[in-house]
């Protein structure tokens, strides 16, 4: 169907393979990895590039000078009949609407917390929409996904209603996991969105599990027709953790129905993505556990979207996981409480120029898939929407201390027997959370 | 131990202090069949199943311990079952087995993952031949990634399945406990209720026979802070099959301990389906004197000290207390409120072990029943030597015991 079909012996897809080395696709010398000036990219020491590298650079230099073209580029390749288009008017409101949302709730996240509304950590997602957007939004309602502490746009792709996220992140009662869990720990049995992590690299094999289900649904259970995908988001200081090359190992192993999805925005807190790696090319780890490793733009939704696209159907028909490296960025610190005093204000602004949403809007005004009114109106929508889960999110009320031990563990029993011969979930004082355990 | 314990293929050199009559040895140790525990169906004696709806809490039935009447002083006496037939014999492991087995042959959800426990059939044997009868999905082979099949096995129940985890030694689960104790413990409540854990983790622990430092770890102690989680020791065929049945059931994390030395034990266990309860302690023989709270191989040692105390004309009570988190401070409470004095005997490590909580737990609970401090006899915090003598002396013997009721009593 899509000309993007992956090996597993082949690097990836036919696609212009940006390397890490040409994170920025001009001319600008500030990112030339050959030369040593620009102290944030870490060590001075030479980064093993070959002559080839080398050429694919200033192929790619001449090529990509707008993310736009190498869209282009994508669908010449295909042979879609009807349309030379890659999205329909629909999915791109669809797209254009989450990306909305996930931009002005984080916006708005940073502004409650700085209000006191909000606290601890609190990991925003700005700059990274398209990858969330282009992967979750090609899933259905049964197919899982599996997140960092950067989860709040995640959660909400999937279908986790604003309101229930807001009202969690304020330590409401309403909160989707009844204020419990806070903004690291984003959890909805409804929407398969199986958290949410402090530790990273933690949640690979969460995700890893909920595909083994899936498999063992298949074939043990006889649901021969489930074909549940999971989706692992985390990013690039995580590919370099054990947790992810064990179940690289295992999912590969077994065929699980995964996509490893790794969000390379460069930097682990502060910590350059190159300066911990050595070799930063992530999406080569894959072919050398036996699945495909594929290097995508994650700052273009229609191309991450490519890309996910095959991946998750390559796992739905049972050919096992892949691993996807969408080169991103984060526009803003690692969490609100991150000065972001080292990475490079010129690294920042090439970034900022290629920023998602905008250049989705332009897509989608260049092809007369949408006009101004319309994206206004979707603007307008997630305003209203945002302010409203804000409103309910102030509105609802603190946990009572009753909620306290409620929750410790699925069948209470296992707070023993008291003195008394009763079980101690039977006392009062669990019900008012005020029993000490 | 007695000469019965024959590990797999290695032999077994018995130190004199370590000695059992083999005899009484391979009848049932009285306790755990006369105090047996019927079908958790039946309504239980303390009206202990009262439910209170405030935390829905439903309550499968407490056993009945305190069937006095079948109080059996003499070791040598036929276990009188109270089982219409008169069931079968078996080794620990096998009885391990069966729990599983039929557990499986009831849900379809329960799968077993871990190092070695499909083809190879277990470490210990404890999942043999279950590989060829459930296909290789059911009962999986895992690479050597403890923290990732771990968090594997938590990812799956949490869509549904039960998985059981097994660690090839205890010990391994060390590379575990990110997952065990952020995952498995905290995942229900940092989703607010929302996902459930349903997995039994277990293995073998404790220390064997000069298996080295790593091999011989006593892990209860490491896990018993992490709130969310509940941990059991088992010590005989009939509460090891017991307890892996209810394990499997519960919906919470259950960290299940087996000991390396116990699995070839034999016991003849019901016929018919029994499923213990995790909260419970077990109540091995009634007594007057004093208080002693074991588990898992402990046990043995102290009924070896309990016959010595016996002919001295000590009348020890002996609990097995089986759920180490949490404590059945019931059962615990009643016999300290008889004896006045407690004894704990115990293979974990001295410093924040579970003596140390359990004496921590009576005291806050029992203090005016008590008519002198507790002691705790815990193994010696080193790690275990090599050299077969020295190893001895890490752990609690049963001369050891014998002074400590002495002491205790006077």
């Amino acid at each position: 169907m899509s000309s993007a079909t992956f090996s597993a012996t082949t690097a990836g897809p036919h696609l212009p393979l940006y390397t890490t080395r040409a994170r920025s696709h001009d001319q600008n010398p500030m990112f030339d990895p050959l030369k040593k000036s620009a102290s944030f990219l870490g060590s001075s020491t030479k980064l093993s590039f070959n002559s080839t590298t080398t050429t694919k650079l200033t192929r790619a230099n001449s090529v990509a000078r707008s993310p736009i073209v190498a869209v282009s580029e994508v669908k010449e390749k295909k042979s879609k009949p009807i349309s030379n288009l890659l999205i329909t008017k629909e999915e791109g409101l669809d797209l254009y609407e989450d990306m909305i949302l996930g931009r002005a709730f984080e916006d708005m996240c940073a502004q409650m917390y700085y209000r006191g509304k909000m606290f601890g950590f609190v990991h925003l997602y700005n700059g990274q929409e398209a990858v969330s957007t282009g992967f979750i939004r090609l899933l259905k309602k049964e197919d899982s996904v599996v997140s960092t502490y950067r989860d709040h746009v995640h959660s909400l792709s999937k279908g986790v209603p604003a309101r229930a996220v807001m009202s969690e992140l304020f330590g409401k009662t309403t909160g989707c996991c009844r204020g419990q869990g806070g903004s690291m720990h984003m959890f909805s049995k409804e929407h398969n969105v199986l958290g949410g992590f402090a530790f990273i690299g933690e949640g690979i094999p969460v995700a890893t599990g909920a595909a083994f289900s899936s498999k063992y649904r298949r074939e043990v259970l006889g649901k021969a027709d489930c074909d549940h995908v999971t989706c692992a988001f985390f990013g690039d200081g995580t590919a370099n953790n054990g947790q992810f090359f064990e179940c690289l190992n295992m999912a590969a192993l077994w065929k699980l129905p995964i996509v490893f999805v790794v969000e390379n925005n460069l930097w682990a807190i502060g910590m350059s993505h190159l300066r911990a790696t050595s070799d930063p090319e992530i999406w080569k780890k894959g072919p050398a556990f036996g699945m495909p490793g594929v290097h995508v733009d994650g700052m273009d939704v229609l191309k991450v979207r490519e890309v996910a696209k095959e991946a998750i159907d390559r796992a739905r028909r049972g050919e096992g996981p892949t691993l996807v490296e969408c080169e991103t960025y984060r526009f803003r610190g690692h969490s609100l409480a991150d000065p972001d005093e080292l990475r490079d204000p010129a690294e920042k602004a090439h970034y900022a120029a290629r920023d998602p949403i905008s250049a989705l809007k332009k897509y989608m005004f260049e092809n007369n898939l949408a006009s101004e009114a319309e994206l206004k109106a979707i603007e307008k929508k997630i305003d209203e929407v945002v302010e409203d889960a804000v409103e309910f999110a102030d509105e609802s009320p603190h946990p009572d201390r009753s909620q306290l031990l409620e929750n410790v563990f699925a069948d209470p029993r296992g707070f023993g027997i008291g003195p008394d011969g009763r079980y101690r979930c039977e006392d009062p004082k669990f019900t008012q959370g005020t029993a000490h355990v | 131990m007695a000469s019965i314990l024959q590990r797999i293929g290695a032999a077994t050199s018995l130190s004199s202090s370590n000695s059992f009559d083999t005899k009484k040895f391979n009848l049932s140790s009285p306790r755990s069949v006369i105090g047996r525990k019927v079908s958790n169906l039946d309504v239980r004696s303390n009206g202990a199943n009262k439910m209170n709806g405030g935390m829905n809490c439903q309550i499968g039935g407490r056993a009945d311990h305190f069937v006095t009447n079948a109080v059996a002083t003499k070791p040598e006496a036929p276990a009188a079952s109270t089982a219409s037939k008169p069931g079968h014999e078996l080794l620990l492991f096998e009885a391990l087995r069966e729990g599983l087995e039929e557990e499986m042959e009831r849900d379809a959800r329960v799968c077993i993952m871990g190092e070695d426990v499909g083809h190879y059939g277990g470490s210990y044997k404890v999942s043999k031949g279950l590989a060829p009868k459930y296909g290789d999905l059911r009962v999986l082979d895992t690479p050597i990634a403890e923290n990732a099949f771990t968090g594997m096995g938590i990812g799956a129940a949490m869509m549904g399945l039960r998985p059981i985890i097994e660690g090839m030694n205890m010990g391994f689960l060390l590379l575990a406990f990110n997952q065990i104790s952020n995952n498995c413990g905290m995942l229900h409540y940092t989703s607010g209720g929302q996902f459930k854990i349903p997995v039994v983790i277990r293995g073998p622990g404790g220390v064997g026979r000069q298996l080295g430092a790593e091999h011989s770890q006593r892990l209860e102690s490491y896990f018993q802070s992490i709130p969310g989680i509940q941990m059991v020791a088992c010590s005989t065929p009939y509460n090891a099959k017991g307890l892996m049945k209810a394990a499997i059931r519960s919906d919470n994390p259950v960290i299940l301990f087996e000991h390396v030395l116990l699995y070839n034990l034999k016991e003849t266990i019901p016929d018919e389906e029994y499923v213990l309860n995790l909260e419970e302690a077990e109540m091995v023989r009634p007594g007057e004197h004093v208080t002693i709270l074991t588990y898992s191989r402990m046990r043995y040692h102290v009924m070896q000290a309990a016959k010595t105390l016996v002919n001295k004309g000590y009348d020890p009570e002996v609990i097995d207390i089986r759920s180490l988190k949490p404590f059945d401070l019931h059962t615990i409470g009643n016999s300290v409120k008889k004896t006045h004095r407690v004894l704990i005997v115990e293979e974990c490590m001295r410093t924040g072990g579970i003596g140390a909580s359990l004496t921590a737990a009576i005291n806050e609970n029992f203090q005016d029943y008590l008519d002198a401090p507790i002691v705790c006899l815990s193994s010696q915090d080193v790690p275990t030597p090599y050299a077969g003598t020295l190893e001895e002396w890490t752990v609690v013997q049963p001369p050891q015991i014998v002074a400590a009721v002495e002491q205790l009593c006077r």
